[in-house]
């Protein structure tokens, strides 16, 4: 497998973006701000689509749309949490502008542009050159030390606002870092596996870790392993199997973590409810 | 940049004229119509219910259930309204409040998009068919709709309406009110659950125009924009559908003329709409209050 340069650049590319994805998910989901990454999916489609139709590299479009949007919601903070009737109006016409610039950036010229669609929709991962790959680990890599170090204060400040808030840490800035790291690693998984499915690595090992541990060290931990895992599985899955897609494989794991931890958080839960109620007729019978 | 209307003479008989020529724009039209009447009440329902996440998750697995119908070598409007029935079913198992915290509900909504999404994209490369496909299958086409899909959608249609006329006034009661509902005895749990199957319903067949991407565009802004204008529901239901008739047929015609995507126009159009009007009653409701101020 590791003989194709192309399986070689998937797995630097990819790796460190997991990584980077398991470890922001993690506090996307901690945060609950899964729509937050919603919506920077949507803003990265069209964001690439629309550096695609003006001719630019579709890096450029896609890290500016998902930054800009990024820190204008973490400028706003609490102030934007509309509710769902704008936020899903908002976001069909973001996909609207979208697809506006799919068809200009299709109709430009022939051929080859529908699949640079498909790329940015579902991702490319295995199309990537060997610079495009030292770049996209690099930025990541930076991205998920970037977000170690605002770790500490990140946690304290999601899990109890109003302590952290009194004992003076700067909360403001360290969400609108992370919502810079989070559109960073947002436009960064865009080309992993593309705007429409990077919400499932985000959320997905993220969502899986909080279920299964409540120390968030471990959690964090175990969110960039899952993430770590669904990638290298996804990747060796798709090139075992030679119609299937890497995005879907990668995503596809990364939904079976989830579904596994859910089964398991929903069977404790059982047990829980049984011994609590077997417990309380007992005491009932003494009573 | 620049959009041109090709073939526009600014003369609005001659222009209806070039737009009904074509057989296929007259079902396009027809099918606009249907859907566009469906989406505008069932819609209202829905935001009413602040369903719409619902519906998103719904419009967002028509996409593989078209997909996989494709797939299959079956009719897609198949694929669409089997997918948004089963999982109006499912969704409504599921979706029973006070279950898990909410943060990994959300986690769970988001990774079924995204597997949704992935699976869809498995079974159009599976089919290895054209990109145009991926596209229309997302965000909508109005090329190529038959008069038999005209024909099953108006049968849709008017079955979803009979029904929703039928459960109408006590699903309005249970909506607005529900413990007092159900303390009258009105069939809450019953209702919840025929209505999540009409929302099926509609999102199945807006995605056959507006694409699974832009379902929204017709089923939440129009009712949103309605329910911004008057809380009455009568008035409100007229006026989300006059508004999705409307949207759909400038957002046809305009594709028409033009070289750009319907699911563009639709969406913009509504969205627009819907600015303008929540604006516009921002700048009323300022004024609104003055005289009294100044009383006072």
């Amino acid at each position: 497998m590791f003989a194709h340069e192309f399986m070689r650049n998937a797995f630097l590319a990819g790796s460190f973006v997991a990584l980077a994805s398991g470890l922001v998910g993690y506090f996307v989901v901690l945060r609950s701000q899964v729509f937050a990454g919603d919506a920077l999916s949507h803003v990265a489609f069209t964001g690439a689509l629309a550096a695609a139709a003006a001719g630019i590299d579709i890096r450029l479009g896609l890290f500016v749309a998902t930054i800009a949007v990024a820190m204008g919601m973490g400028l706003l903070g609490d102030r934007a949490r509309p509710d769902d009737v704008v936020i899903g109006s908002v976001f069909a016409w973001v996909l609207g502008l979208g697809a506006l610039f799919l068809s200009i950036f299709t109709n430009g010229s022939s051929g080859e542009n529908g699949t640079a669609a498909v790329r940015v929709l579902f991702g490319s991962i295995l199309g990537l050159s060997a610079a495009d790959a030292r770049l996209a680990a690099v930025i990541a890599l930076l991205a998920a030390l970037a977000l170690l170090a605002i770790a500490r204060p990140l946690l304290f400040g999601s899990l109890d606002p109003d302590v952290a808030r009194s004992l003076g840490l700067p909360l403001r800035v360290v969400g609108v870092g992370f919502f810079a790291l989070l559109a960073v690693v947002a436009a960064e998984a865009t080309q992993a596996v593309g705007a429409l499915l990077l919400l499932g690595l985000l959320a997905a090992p993220g969502g899986a870790a909080r279920l299964l541990t409540d120390n968030p060290w471990r959690g964090l931990a175990l969110s960039a392993a899952l993430a770590l895992a669904s990638m290298w599985g996804g990747l060796a899955l798709s090139y075992e199997v030679a119609s299937l897609p890497p995005s879907f494989a990668v995503i596809a794991i990364a939904s079976a973590f989830f579904v596994l931890a859910a089964l398991r958080a929903r069977l404790r839960s059982g047990f829980d409810r049984q011994r609590r109620m077997t417990g309380g007729s007992v005491f009932r019978i003494e009573a | 940049m620049a959009i041109e209307l090709a073939g526009l003479s600014w003369n609005p008989v001659s222009d209806l004229e070039q737009l009904t020529e074509f057989p296929f724009m007259v079902q396009a039209l027809e099918a606009g119509t249907i859907v566009a009447v469906m989406a505008g009440a069932i819609g209202w329902f829905m935001v009413l219910r602040r369903q719409t996440f619902a519906g998103h998750t719904l419009s967002v697995i028509a996409f593989p259930g078209a997909a996989g119908a494709t797939l299959a070598g079956l009719p897609i409007a198949l694929g669409y309204f089997g997918v948004c029935g089963i999982a109006a079913l499912a969704l409504s198992q599921v979706s029973r409040p006070g279950r898990e915290s909410p943060s990994s509900e959300s986690a769970a909504i988001g990774t079924v998009q995204a597997f949704g999404l992935g699976l869809g994209f498995l079974f159009v490369t599976l089919y290895s068919g054209q990109l145009s496909d991926l596209e229309s299958l997302l965000f909508g086409t109005f090329l190529g709709i038959t008069a038999a899909q005209v024909q099953t959608l108006l049968g849709v249609a008017l079955a979803a309406l009979a029904l929703l006329a039928v459960i109408g006034r006590p699903l309005l009661f249970a909506s607005v009110d529900g413990a007092v509902a159900r303390a009258a005895g009105v069939p809450t749990g019953a209702l919840a659950l025929a209505f999540l199957l009409l929302l099926g319903l509609a999102v199945a067949a807006t995605a056959e125009i507006t694409g699974a991407l832009l379902v929204f565009a017709l089923l939440v802004t129009p009712a949103a924009t309605a329910q911004q204008i008057t809380a009455r529901p009568g008035a409100g239901l007229a006026i989300s559908m006059a508004l999705a008739l409307a949207v759909t047929w400038l957002g046809l015609g305009i594709a028409y003329f033009s070289p750009y995507p319907v699911g563009f126009w639709v969406t913009s159009l509504s969205f627009g709409l819907y600015v303008a009007v929540r604006l516009l009653l921002g700048v009323l409701a300022r004024r609104g209050p003055e005289p009294l101020g100044a009383l006072a």
